[in-house]
């Protein structure tokens, strides 16, 4: 359904948006974020146990609930809105995704139910210190080495990567370039030869990492160097859900800019009054409306399988980026002096914004990306 | 009577199709049959040419008549406004005598609301309706009125009491433009189009029995008349495209629709033809140009958003929903469309964009499009107007106070002069 929700799933967003809000205060989300491992693992597990969250789009064969994208999309959503401080993205939209594509069944069988449990908190390495996100930029290797693979090299922008007890790592084999030589390999967290080290974010309520990787054991998951399409795809899918994670922020921050220009009186009047200020509102609204309207679009593609995906979930991203940093920007303004304040909670949204608008590419790079297949095509989709 | 279903109306209409549609019968002879049989417009009463369907079976029924290819009721042009408004405010008088030609298409109508010195603030009509004896004489000045030189009725918002405030002296009639009173000249635009026409009332004359609602009332009518623009805005060009087929009545459907379309045949180029912008990039050799990419991404990607955001509001209402914010943001993003689309194929067309008529791009439609979308923020509702809408229906923020609206009309301050 790519322009309405099911009763069903409205329901399932409603009584998510309660728990959600009840469990993750702003006063949770600075105490969350002052910590190195950025999430409470004890809270976390009771949330999730609590809302089923992790299990929500692994197939049940794999001890999950069975859900799709749709779904998943309104978890994230959810999450943006309430700014929720939990290892999710990284386990459950990168980890999973990527052993559903490429693993093998036996590894599905073996990983997966512990991921959609939550007893495993699995992350996906695959950008490096350069800052690409695309396959073609991996430079860390992995040789044979018995019936494993060592695996040499670093990688950045790890999601969650400090904390991770699973570590889905891309890596190609030596002198291969470009999609070539792509494979995934697995391996958990604390490994002889791995150091990983907490990287000072400018976002504090996304934790990144730096691992890196010397003659490091792992095992392959999935076809050796067939890495490059389940990559592809799951990046696709990362871009959509991450899209609805920032309408659900954007929503959040207009609200609130919303209900501060309401209650405040200047000059004698509701700040609400004035037509500068409602003009901007309107704007504001159409900006998160016109992105809410791509971001469940896409989702439902990922479930209708849409062969038009990679350019949608590139479109998605984009329109995303643009319209929450563009609504954190008016929310601050909006806020005047006392948004730039720490004790104000604009920040702690204006911050996800900026973070979300550059992680898995910016606006320009998903333009150009959609491009690359509309402009081949001669028309648009 | 059990409730009617998407199966029962669909069995319904076809077997009616079936036994009646005939191709060779003439316009308006097949029309008059659609209002009798109420298969025309579904959605309306039954005492009123219609079946008393819920809207939401339309789609079934238009399915039908496409699947057969029966023509339907003249759906294009301010008729159906004024269906509309007669519906929801008018008389037994006015349906009984106005109706069944609106759906046959034998009469045309012209919407008189704006004025030169009013627009925007549309309740500040200064056209007089003055009463004499028992009819009213209309005196002032009308503008941008669509097909006025072709319309034998219009749809004539009027002030008939100044010493009230500005919305609560306002009558609404329904003139004959057939009358010496009337007198229609082109408005020429600044491309060159002359699609829309001053009306000029020297001592026109309404009949009593023409006024809608009481005195006062007017500005209430005129708000379902807009409500009914803004929404059949949308759908503008889905009924405007004729059928190909063979056969006296198609062939009148389509002289129709052609008289019909004609004073709006550069609107497509007023919304910025984003349809045109990958195949112009590529002919100009410019589709690897990456600053031009990302200029067309840009564009593509609102027109995209934009559509599946008029998608969002109509599932909601298909499905009996109530409509959220998605559904009053289409004019406003229409502008953005439209102004992004302009710089896009500025910067494809390059030094040719200076040129126009033969000597331009694609025989002149590139010029077109640049000095026609500036109509886009103005049409229908200027983008401000749209923002106010936004703003206070959706948003619930509060009115700006006002100065004009608890004072005698005839106090409140005019454009000065050369304004």
């Amino acid at each position: 359904m790519r322009f309405s929700f099911t009763s069903e799933q409205e329901e399932f967003r409603s009584g998510l948006r309660r728990s959600l809000e009840a469990q993750s205060s702003t006063a949770e989300v600075r105490r969350l974020m002052e910590t190195d491992a950025g999430f409470d693992r004890e809270r976390w597990h009771k949330i999730n146990r609590e809302l089923g969250l992790s299990a929500i789009h692994i197939p049940e064969a794999y001890g999950g609930s069975g859900f799709g994208c749709g779904e998943l999309a309104i978890v994230l959503e959810e999450m943006g809105r309430a700014l929720l401080c939990a290892p999710y993205f990284s386990s459950v939209v990168l980890a999973a995704t990527a052993i559903m594509k490429a693993g093998t069944e036996a590894q599905k069988q073996a990983l997966l139910p512990a991921i959609a449990a939550g007893d495993t908190l699995a992350t996906l390495a695959f950008a490096e210190d350069e800052g690409r996100w695309d396959a073609a930029g991996v430079t860390l290797t992995a040789t044979p080495s018995g019936a494993a693979y060592r695996l040499e090299g670093t990688k950045s922008f790890v999601l969650d990567g400090h904390t991770a007890d699973l570590v889905v790592v891309l890596a190609r084999r030596p002198s291969s370039s470009g999609e070539d030589g792509l494979s995934f390999f697995t391996l958990p967290g604390e490994t002889p030869g791995l150091e990983r080290r907490l990287l000072k974010t400018m976002d504090p309520t996304r934790k990144l990492a730096r691992l890196h990787f010397s003659s490091v054991e792992a095992t392959l998951l999935g076809e050796l160097g067939g890495a490059s399409a389940p990559f592809a795809r799951t990046m696709q899918q990362a871009a959509i859900c991450l899209a609805n994670e920032m309408v659900g922020g954007a929503e959040k921050l207009r609200e609130a800019a919303l209900d501060y220009a309401k209650m405040r009186m200047q000059f004698g009047r509701s700040l609400a009054s004035f037509q500068t200020m409602k003009h901007k509102q309107a704007d504001m609204l159409v900006d998160v409306e016109l992105a809410k309207s791509a971001a469940y679009y896409a989702a439902a593609a990922v479930d209708e399988d849409d062969d038009d995906l990679p350019a949608i979930a590139s479109l998605a991203k984009a329109s995303a980026a643009e319209a929450y940093l563009q609504t954190a920007i008016h929310a601050i303004q909006i806020h005047g002096g006392i948004g730039f304040t720490w004790d104000n909670d604009t920040h702690l949204w204006f911050k996800r914004a900026k973070s979300s608008e550059i992680l898995f590419g910016d606006a320009v790079y998903h333009r150009e990306l959609m491009m690359q297949r509309w402009a081949q095509q001669g028309a648009a989709a | 009577m059990s409730e009617p279903t998407e199966d029962s109306v669909r069995a319904e209409v076809r077997a009616w199709l079936e036994a009646n549609w005939n191709p060779d019968l003439g316009l308006v002879e097949w029309r008059n049959q659609l209002a009798d049989s109420g298969w025309g417009v579904p959605h309306w009463p039954k005492q009123w040419y219609g079946r008393d369907l819920p809207v939401a079976f339309n789609t079934v029924v238009d399915e039908e008549f496409q699947r057969i290819g029966a023509v339907g009721v003249a759906k294009a042009g301010i008729r159906t406004l004024a269906a509309a408004t007669i519906l929801a405010h008018g008389t037994d008088f006015h349906k009984e005598k106005l109706l069944r030609r609106i759906l046959t298409g034998e009469d045309t109508w012209c919407q008189l609301f704006s004025e030169p010195g009013s627009g925007s603030d549309m309740a500040g009509a200064l056209t007089r309706a003055d009463r004499q004896g028992n009819k009213w004489v209309i005196n002032g000045q009308k503008v941008w009125t669509t097909s006025a030189h072709k319309a034998q009725w219009g749809l004539l918002l009027a002030r008939a009491n100044w010493d009230v405030p500005k919305h609560k002296g306002l009558a609404y009639f329904i003139l004959d433009m057939k009358q010496p009173g009337v007198q229609v000249h082109p408005l020429k635009q600044m491309n060159g189009h002359a699609s829309f026409n001053q009306v000029f009332f020297t001592d026109a004359i309404v009949e009593p029995e023409f006024l809608v609602s009481d005195v006062g009332d007017g500005w209430t009518v005129a708000t379902t008349t807009l409500m009914h623009e803004r929404r059949g805005a949308d759908g503008l060009r889905s009924w405007a495209t004729a059928s190909d087929r063979k056969g006296r009545i198609y062939d009148e459907e389509r002289a129709e629709i052609a008289t019909t379309m004609e004073p709006y045949k550069w609107y497509p180029q007023r919304a910025g033809r984003v349809d045109l912008v990958l195949e112009r990039a590529k002919e100009a050799g410019k589709l690897d140009d990456p600053v031009l990419r990302q200029e067309i991404a840009k564009l593509l990607i609102m027109s995209k958003s934009a559509e599946w955001t008029a998608r969002r509001a109509r599932a909601a209402q298909e499905q009996g929903r109530p409509q959220g914010p998605e559904g009053s943001l289409g004019k406003l993003v229409s502008s953005h469309v439209a102004r992004l689309a302009a710089r896009v194929h500025t910067q494809i067309a390059g030094a040719d964009a200076l040129l126009s008529g033969e000597d331009g791009p694609m025989n002149g439609l590139i010029a077109e499009i640049l000095i026609s979308v500036p109509a886009t923020s103005i049409a229908g509702g200027t983008d401000e107007i749209q923002r106010n809408i936004i703003s206070e229906r959706v948003l619930r923020m509060p009115k700006e106070p006002s100065v004009d609206t608890n004072k005698p009309f005839r106090d409140v301050p005019r454009n000065l002069a050369g304004g």
